[in-house]
């Protein structure tokens, strides 16, 4: 297998793009990817997209979006695995050049939100569970957050522990020229503002964006930043059917392999983003991936230690909370995140001596979890 | 735009709403017939032994709640009913489901609740739809 790296990464400002359809939105990101690796010689097409079937009523993404970027004949096709499109399609695309079957591989996210009203928006979220006995009981997705979210406010955290993830997130988003919401959201704010779904606030989850990100991968070279790791797990779909509910099994999985894969311990992550679609969501991540101990996590983020100074910087753009969450292109931000880190590229958002990153990207309540671990090269 | 869904016939297929009827209407699960261990709903595959043989299994109609949430802002279908409960429920015989917990005000849910199965309309899919059924749960009065 050969050693694969980022040539190049794009990047649109998650928003409301009332005037971009899908194929705009996706080339602004794709076009810039391309130009910053330094070429379009592309010979595979990943496209990460979660809810267009419903949201655009739009098939064959694979097609439309090798259409959009003036490229017939290009090998495409989407990947669809719920919030953790991104991450898979990564996944996807790096084994296309690892395995030496291709040279140069686009792999690019889009999802356009705004187009649909917010109960659409519900339901498509829902749509990542299991629909006869889960989603058949109304039951949200930031309900079924929720449940856990309560069980672990039962054992280990106050409410503004928890809460902390969104008001870390939204610090960190401070002056990122790619974020939706790139302004500080008080504690007060957030635990003040109306529940979504008991005991989660509204000001505790993700919100509704569009947004296309896309990344330029080749076979690696002595430096740049080359994928140490790359796992994708999954786990039983739905709730009762856990043994051990705070456990993200999928997502404690896919962290075993990648930490093996990629020869590092979780000590050895400079910088992590992870899938703080809901602020329980991003304190079980970080348990689960093995970077925090069970039941720490919201201590750790209520004490500052998720700042991007921190012993764990986590969602050093702002995460999906404040960054935003266009979610099938949301694992590939995440990627784009950590490797702009890892280059030293990140700006007024750059972790100091950032040599190794890790990206996590989550579907359904953990039913699927892809992990991305970036090292730089050269070092 | 999608605004105008809920005037408009439904998706719900016939064939796709009657083979899960019993099961809802009945909780009725699936026990392994070869290691014994219970299912709600039945799967294809058991995951302690690997059998792909089932017998049925009748669920107790009564449990506890282990923790539970409030839908304040309901997916597409469920606007009407909105606040809801939705909990994670364990049943006398150890099972576990998701049910929405009804005739009770939102407020007053807590761990360990006792609850039992009721039967209630749960969807109509459209206006010229199928009107769902199905289980609810309720606290049992002591």
């Amino acid at each position: 297998m050969r050693k694969v790296a980022v040539a190049g990464v794009g990047l649109v400002k998650v928003s409301e793009h009332w005037g971009k359809a899908l194929g705009a939105l996706f080339a602004d990101a794709a076009l810039q990817a391309m130009k910053d690796a330094g070429t379009d010689d592309v010979d595979g097409l990943y496209v990460s997209n979660m809810s267009g079937a419903l949201m655009q009523e739009q098939l064959n993404m694979g097609a439309h979006m090798a259409d959009a970027i003036a490229k017939p004949g290009l090998s495409a096709v989407r990947v669809e695995a719920g919030s953790a499109s991104g991450g898979v399609a990564f996944h996807e695309a790096v084994k296309a050049v690892a395995s030496g079957y291709s040279d140069c591989v686009l792999v690019a996210g889009v999802e356009k939100m705004s187009d649909v009203l917010p109960d659409v928006v519900t339901k498509s979220l829902v749509m990542e569970e299991e629909q006869e006995y889960s989603a058949y009981t109304g039951v949200t997705k930031a309900g079924l957050s929720a449940m856990l979210h309560r069980l672990y406010l039962d054992l280990y955290a106050e409410p503004s522990d928890v809460g902390m993830m969104a008001v870390q997130s939204h610090d960190n988003a401070v002056g990122c020229r790619h974020a939706q919401y790139p302004f500080r959201m008080s504690i007060e704010r957030a635990m003040d503002s109306p529940m979504e779904a008991d005991p989660i606030h509204m000001m505790e989850c993700a919100g509704v964006g569009d947004g296309a990100a896309a990344i330029v991968l080749v076979p690696a070279d002595t430096d740049g930043v080359e994928v140490a790791g790359t796992t994708v797990a999954t786990d039983y779909c739905s709730l009762p059917m856990r043994e051990d509910p705070l456990t993200l099994g999928a997502v404690k999985t896919a962290a075993e392999k990648a930490y093996k894969m990629a020869a590092v311990k979780p000590g050895d992550i400079d910088l992590v983003e992870v899938q703080d679609d809901f602020t329980i969501n991003g304190v079980l991540s970080l348990e689960s991936l093995g970077l925090v101990e069970r039941g720490k996590a919201a201590k750790l983020v209520a004490e500052g230690g998720a700042a991007r100074d921190g012993e764990l910087p986590t969602n050093t753009f702002g995460g999906l909370k404040a960054r935003g969450n266009p979610l099938g292109a949301t694992g590939i931000y995440q990627v784009v995140e950590v490797a702009l880190q890892l280059r030293g590229a990140a700006g007024d958002h750059q972790v100091e001596d950032a040599g190794v990153g890790l990206a996590q990207n989550m579907g359904g309540l953990g039913s699927t979890c892809a992990v991305t671990i970036l090292r730089r090269l050269g070092r | 735009m999608c605004g105008d869904h809920t005037e408009e016939a439904g998706t719900m297929s016939v064939p796709r709403y009657w083979r899960e009827e019993v099961p809802r209407y009945r909780l009725l699960g699936k026990m392994c017939a070869g290691c014994g261990a219970k299912f709600f709903p039945a799967r294809p595959v058991c995951t302690e032994c690997g059998s792909t043989e089932f017998k049925d299994h009748k669920l107790a109609e009564a449990g506890e709640v282990v923790t539970w949430t409030v839908i304040r802002n309901p997916p597409m279908g469920f606007e009407k009913y909105k606040p809801y409960v939705v909990a994670l429920v364990e049943l006398e015989d150890g099972m576990r489901l998701l049910s929405q917990v009804v005739d009770v005000d939102p407020g007053e849910v807590q761990k360990g609740m006792r609850v039992e199965a009721v039967f209630r309309r749960v969807k109509e899919d459209g206006r010229t739809g199928i009107i769902q059924y199905g289980y609810k749960f309720r606290p049992v009065v002591e």
